[in-house]
């Protein structure tokens, strides 16, 4: 799960970290009247969307009055942004965060991330702050400072000082810094981040310490433990057909094809997604099934499926393991029953009695177009979306 | 010979009174896994099919003699459940278990580290010895004994490269997935070690996916280390960078974890690449036969 800057900060406030005085506007007027309750001078208009690279997408505007401040907002809200994390469609901005504009003498990256090599949270900081850290890590490495934590024993006021000392930082920047950093794993650990990410983190001209971004990425399976935290989800941000996957308990991802997927696990999704591509066509989604791929599910699947617009053809494949292939076929058959399927459906069914199941699918009412394997099924999949446009 | 687990293995169940653990625990029984058995807290004393539950995994170590333990504990309560076998002196671990979170995760690989226990997953089907031992969920017939180790992140994307091995005629040494998640306890180099010391373990079918740099790491130790040939597969080409795949691990993020440098990698180590899951079998038939 992924929450707004504007809450981010919030959290941030909590544990003692120091971020601009800002105000969340829904509206023009109310971004005038935050820059009016700031002092009237210079402020930032921030668009409130889940995705990086607002920047350079004319999200964030520096405005010097009021009146531009409410232009700015004007302009942004309603507005979609399309960045290098959203997508080609762009994310459409519904609030924008008004803030105070702070005094800068030196712009900073720095993050905490769940490491997969060295199996821990790792601490990055870096002097080129604002650019995005990827281009750091290929244009010059050497420039990122990592200090990865043992998770045994916890965090140790060392990995601030290596931090802050490896910046070249002193007196009380130094100390100010070595706070923050303290400040920022505490979030990290207690609202189970995989990722926290600050960028730019400031040095102010009066050498404070401030927070001018925040970016948290919560890891979805410690959310129990934190419920409050759900009430900031944003499901304007997410798919519809996302948001009522999840509710139904099977992992679906939107993607921009027309042929629908209906696979069970997650790997032998994706390889179903990858040789339709690799057939010259695209998939509609990804969608793993989850379990034996019961009725139950399956209907829930093909629910999806005829939601989604673009879809024009169905492939489901489908391994049969410890529930066999005839029993999947026959659990295809009923889930047809209770939702009305009115496209081409290729149907691949593999494992133990898979012929059996192809008999099934091939004496039934409905026009199956079955196959023996994956590529097959592709192929044949893909020509039939192409005899649909033709 | 195989790897991990074999006709000798003696497997405790934490959580096999639980639906999952209880279904699983007769599929490999089934398949003539020895399972000695069984521990959920407050039900010690009871029986499962004849397999005693125990109370905790020390007093089912203290009576059986279990050298494996198999984990369907819920997600919250399986860091825990990890860390109660390798406190109790249990070399194996195998957590099928979906859904732990990281911050649990890392602070467990860091104690196992340390005893130098060694755990498969979480978020795994499992370990199969064909022919001798099941510890895991997948289905035991669609296997065969033979010459072809198999590891992968996936589940039924395994079964599917397994079962077009056997339909070939090609049989396994042992089939090992070693989990979807982004921390894990064993990874593909750890893997790779073990089949290359494996005398009976002929060539490896390697199946991996989107996120991470696992199938980098592989691809150097194959290039330098490892003598015998490696079909490979990796999933996720088409996979759009941020978005998660399904497993908690597959998601290509900063940068990282996209297939197509995966596979370059693994090709210019020596490994045959296949693009088409499909071919998978084919592959492996063509290596073998020549």
């Amino acid at each position: 799960m992924k929450i707004h800057e504007h809450q981010a900060k919030e959290i941030f406030k909590s544990f003692g970290i120091i971020v601009p005085e800002g105000k969340v506007a829904g509206h023009a007027a109310e971004a005038y009247n935050a820059a009016v309750a700031f002092g009237g001078g210079r402020v930032v208009v921030k668009a409130q969307i889940h995705a990086g690279g607002r920047g350079k997408a004319g999200g964030v505007k520096v405005v010097e009055n009021p009146d531009e401040a409410s232009m700015a907002a004007q302009e942004i809200i309603g507005a979609s942004f399309v960045t290098a994390q959203t997508g080609p469609d762009g994310k459409i901005c519904r609030k924008v965060l008004v803030e105070k504009a702070v005094a800068i003498k030196k712009e900073l990256y720095f993050g905490i991330l769940f490491d997969r090599s060295s199996r821990g949270p790792v601490f990055m900081a870096s002097a080129e702050g604002g650019m995005e850290i990827e281009e750091l890590a290929v244009s010059n490495p050497e420039a990122i400072i990592k200090v990865p934590l043992d998770p045994a024993t916890g965090f140790s006021p060392y990995v601030s000082r290596k931090l802050a000392f490896g910046l070249d930082m002193e007196g009380g920047t130094a100390k100010h810094f070595m706070k923050f950093v303290a400040n920022a794993y505490r979030v990290f650990d207690e609202v189970n981040c995989t990722l926290l990410e600050v960028n730019p983190l400031v040095i102010t001209q009066e050498d404070g310490i401030v927070a001018l971004d925040a970016k948290m990425t919560f890891d979805d399976n410690a959310l129990s433990f934190r419920p409050d935290l759900l009430a900031w989800r944003d499901y304007h941000e997410e798919e519809p057909l996302e948001i009522l996957a999840d509710r139904y308990g099977v992992d679906y991802v939107k993607m921009d094809g027309g042929i629908g997927c209906m696979v069970n696990g997650a790997g032998l999704a994706m390889a179903t997604m990858d040789i339709i591509l690799k057939c010259g066509s695209r998939p509609a989604n990804f969608l793993d099934i989850k379990g034996g791929a019961n009725v139950k599910n399956v209907i829930r699947a093909f629910t999806l499926l005829m939601r989604d617009d673009n879809v024009k053809v169905v492939l489901i494949n489908i391994f049969g393991g410890i529930v066999k292939c005839d029993m999947v076929a026959e659990g295809i058959l009923e889930a047809m029953k209770h939702v009305k399927v009115d496209a081409p459906v290729i149907a691949r069914l593999s494992g133990t009695n898979a012929q059996e199941a192809r008999k099934i699918l091939d004496e039934a009412d409905f026009p199956f177009i079955t196959a023996d394997n994956l590529l097959e099924a592709a192929q044949k999949a893909v020509s039939a979306e192409r005899g649909l446009s033709q | 010979m195989s790897i991990l687990i074999n006709q000798n293995t003696k497997v405790v169940v934490q959580g096999i009174t639980g639906k999952e653990g209880a279904f699983h625990t007769r599929q490999c029984v089934a398949y003539g896994s020895n399972i000695v058995a069984g521990v959920t807290p407050n039900k010690g004393g009871s029986t499962l099919d004849g397999i005693p539950v125990f109370n905790t995994v020390g007093e089912a170590v203290n009576k059986t003699g279990a050298d494996v333990s198999l984990i369907f504990v819920p997600p919250l309560f399986a860091g825990d459940a990890i860390l109660e076998s390798a406190e109790a002196g249990v070399p194996l671990i195998v957590a099928i278990t979906e859904g732990i979170p990281v911050k649990s995760m890392s602070k467990v690989l860091a104690v196992l580290k340390s005893r130098g226990t060694r755990l498969i997953g979480p978020n795994c089907p499992g370990i199969i010895t064909p022919g001798k031992a099941k510890v895991g969920i997948m289905p035991g017939h669609i296997h065969k004994p033979g010459v072809v180790g198999v590891i992968s992140r996936s589940g039924t994307l395994t079964y599917e490269a397994v079962w077009q091995l056997t339909e070939l005629g090609i049989g396994q040494s042992t089939c090992l997935g070693i989990g979807g998640d982004p921390l894990i306890g064993t990874n593909f180099v750890d893997a790779l070690e073990l089949f290359a010391a494996d005398d009976e373990t002929e060539a490896v079918v390697m199946i991996g996916e989107i996120g991470g740099t696992a199938e980098e790491e592989a691809a150097h130790y194959i290039a330098n280390n490892f003598k015998k040939p490696v079909v490979s597969f990796i999933a996720g080409l088409s996979a759009p960078p941020g978005k998660r795949m399904g497993h908690a691990g597959a998601i290509i993020s900063g940068g990282q974890g996209g297939a197509r440098a995966k596979l370059d990698a693994l090709a210019a180590a020596g490994a045959h690449v296949v693009e088409d899951p499909s071919a998978i079998g084919v592959k492996m038939q063509e290596i073998l036969g020549g």
